[in-house]
């Protein structure tokens, strides 16, 4: 196979690649002047839907599929809300995006609003990118200057506004409907869906919400075309019709107990072991791998053995994970307890729960409890099942919360259990050689890590 | 609002027009007044270094809600102070996976212990607000910290000792 060149990331590393003249030099724009020219808003959505493009914000979804739910007879305003909240530990890509290269981001972001029929865009830019602020926000305000934006874009009847929009530290402003609500002016909780956010989202008007690294694809989708885009990556499963396939070039990021901590672009479907070895130049200190999250904290561990997994939409549920998530992997070395990794999870999503429902407002808080005093030397085995029913009770999958959010809890407890359970035993039974059988009720420990 | 009203005789406006013409940007580019709660909380903040009660009431007048939904709002994130302004520079330390595999718990108790002060907490002299993080997005450069609009990566006790002599030696 030709090796791979960078599309996502070309214009990374040269000369002022954040500024428009840097961008136009490269051919930036071009497919803007080429769409409005003589393409309608159909034909856009026709392209990407053939393209089989895949929602890079971590569930998946089908970005041209998820545009046709938009109702055709509305008399709008329709609003397309950039998701650039970007908060699952382990992702940093739409930040790399939006500091070095924002009007790619800004082109697909202008080329999906004329294929959604929206007039205004938002950009949803969490509150600690400062760096991405001022880029993206001086790269807006060219677009402006350029004719790219504004009343009339090159001198056409399609017209559009794009604002940035500051976040204030809350990861669950990352779920598309806790987003909406937090644009809005209110507390950032998730809606009950449906209705979906097409049929009535931001300011309860039709509303599509993207994330950065998938406004970039529909750039160059419309430039390249769906047919190149198909060229690479997974293809669909030709006996699963409902499968739409990996397709596309992808940012992936990786970091924790490399030499290489970075983003790196290849075709979906890169081994994790290639990603850990060949990019990121192994396991830092010439240790070993014990587990690697393979897409952002949500998505759990993969064990040592399971290293062969492509990182593709499907391959990391194939091996017992949530998903492919951000693609944001983590790696944890050898010498790295597994029960230091589940404290983190716990600690984190029972910070970040927005405590709307509550299975996730208490399951997230009695599991970091629980992991909080097996890690101090007072767990139980009864602990690893008591946190395995947690795991396995909360989330939009069985049904008992909101969002997703609560899924993202589960899956860091229950694929640590299901491949770390015999570390996580030894623990317990060596720091509490006296109680680790016990089965009493134990006494909860004050919590130490509330905000 | 005449409960309002009351509290407003008695105590002197914080919103300079400045200010509120500063929020009123903001106006063109929502459709409802109340999407400009975020980015008026940002601005009182960044300029006052707090969003004291008086001022979420202003705000509240300002943008033709009640006090209590910009409170509430305001409430939900833990972002904005209410109780005294931040220090000069507000400095997130981060403690999520990444960072805190890489040392960046023990960076943040170092840092916790140099100026003497807990997370949420400012130092006297005013210079520091401290606070702990949940992911950066800077795990490239995992141990992490954002100082004001700074990212410093790759943190060590000495980028931290020679951060804060710099911060010190600047006033
Ligand atoms: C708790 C939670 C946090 C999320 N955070 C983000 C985020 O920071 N950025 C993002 O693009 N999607 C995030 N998502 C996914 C969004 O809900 C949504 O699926 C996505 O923005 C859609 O964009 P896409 O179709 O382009 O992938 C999050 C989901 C959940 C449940
Ligand atoms: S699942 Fe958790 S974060 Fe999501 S809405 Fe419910 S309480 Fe909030
Ligand atoms: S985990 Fe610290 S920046 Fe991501």
């Amino acid at each position: 196979m030709a090796e791979f060149e960078p599309v996502l990331l070309a214009n990374v590393g040269k000369d002022n690649s954040h500024t428009l003249k840097a961008y136009e030099a490269v051919g930036g724009y071009r497919a803007l002047r080429e769409t409005l020219k003589d393409k309608s808003p159909d034909d856009l959505i026709t392209t990407v839907r053939a393209s089989n493009l895949r929602g890079r914000g971590g569930a998946g979804f089908p970005t041209g599929l998820k545009w046709s739910f938009l109702p055709d007879d509305h008399p709008g305003p329709v609003y397309l809300c950039v998701n650039a909240d970007e908060s699952e530990p382990g992702t940093f890509c739409n930040r790399v995006l939006l500091e070095e290269d924002p009007h790619q981001v800004l082109e697909g972001t202008i080329l999906s609003s004329f294929a959604t029929r929206a007039s205004t865009a938002y950009v949803y830019l969490r509150y600690e990118y400062p760096k991405s602020l001022a880029r993206l926000q001086a790269a807006i305000d060219e677009c402006y200057g350029a004719g790219y934006l504004g009343k009339n874009v090159l001198g056409t009847d399609f017209s559009l506004d794009v604002y940035v929009h500051r976040g204030a530290a809350a990861y669950v402003c990352g779920e598309e409907t806790g987003l909406i609500e937090s644009l809005e002016g209110k507390r950032a909780w998730p809606r009950i869906k449906p209705p979906f956010p097409a049929v009535e989202g931001l300011f309860r008007k039709p509303t599509v919400v993207n994330n950065v690294e998938t406004m970039a694809c529909v750039k160059h989708i419309v430039d390249r075309g769906p047919e190149w885009f198909k060229s690479i990556g997974t293809p669909a499963d030709p006996h699963n019709p409902r499968d739409p396939g990996s397709y596309g070039p992808k940012l992936y990021q990786v970091s924790g107990h490399v030499n290489r901590p970075g983003v790196y672009e290849a075709p979906l479907g890169l081994p994790c072991r290639e990603l850990v070895d060949r990019f990121a130049g192994g396991v830092w200190k010439g240790r070993k791998v014990k587990a690697v999250v393979p897409g952002g904290l949500s998505t759990g561990l993969l064990a040592a053995d399971q290293l062969d997994t492509p990182l593709d939409f499907d391959g990391p549920v194939q091996a017992g994970c949530l998903g492919l998530g951000t693609a944001g992997a983590i790696v944890l070395d050898e010498t790295y307890p597994i029960i230091d990794f589940l404290y983190n999870s716990c600690r984190f999503f029972a910070h970040e729960s927005c405590g709307q429902c509550t299975p996730c407002r208490e399951g997230t808080h009695w599991a970091l409890s629980m992991v909080e005093r097996i890690k101090a030397g007072r767990g139980r085995l009864k602990d690893l099942e008591l946190l395995g029913e947690i795991g396995d009770s909360i989330g939009i999958i069985p049904g008992t919360t909101i969002c997703g959010l609560a899924d993202g809890a589960a899956w860091p407890i229950k694929t640590a259990l299901a491949k770390f359970r015999d570390e996580l035993e030894d623990y317990v039974k060596q720091t509490n050689p006296a109680g680790y059988a016990d089965i009493q009720p134990a006494i909860a420990m004050p919590a130490m890590t509330t905000h | 609002m005449v409960a309002n009203q009351d509290w407003m005789s008695t105590t002197e406006p914080i919103l300079s027009d400045d200010l509120l013409d500063a929020i009123r940007v903001y106006f063109p580019k929502y459709p409802t007044r109340r999407a400009v709660v975020l980015p008026a909380l940002h601005t009182v903040q960044e300029r006052l270094g707090y969003v004291p009660a008086q001022a979420v009431v202003e705000i509240a007048e300002l943008l033709e809600l009640h006090p209590s939904e910009v409170q509430d709002t305001l409430s939900f994130y833990g972002f904005f102070k209410q109780d005294k302004p931040l220090g000069k520079v507000r400095i997130w330390v981060c403690r999520s996976i990444s960072c805190s595999a890489r040392g960046g718990e023990d960076l943040l108790e170092y840092l916790c212990e140099k100026l003497g002060i807990r997370p949420g907490e400012t130092t006297e002299d005013g210079l520091f607000s401290l606070e702990f993080a949940e992911c950066l997005g800077a795990c490239d450069f995992a141990p992490a910290m954002l100082a004001g609009s700074e990212l410093i990566g790759d943190l060590t006790r000495e980028k931290i000792d020679a951060f804060v002599d710099r911060v010190r030696g600047d006033t």
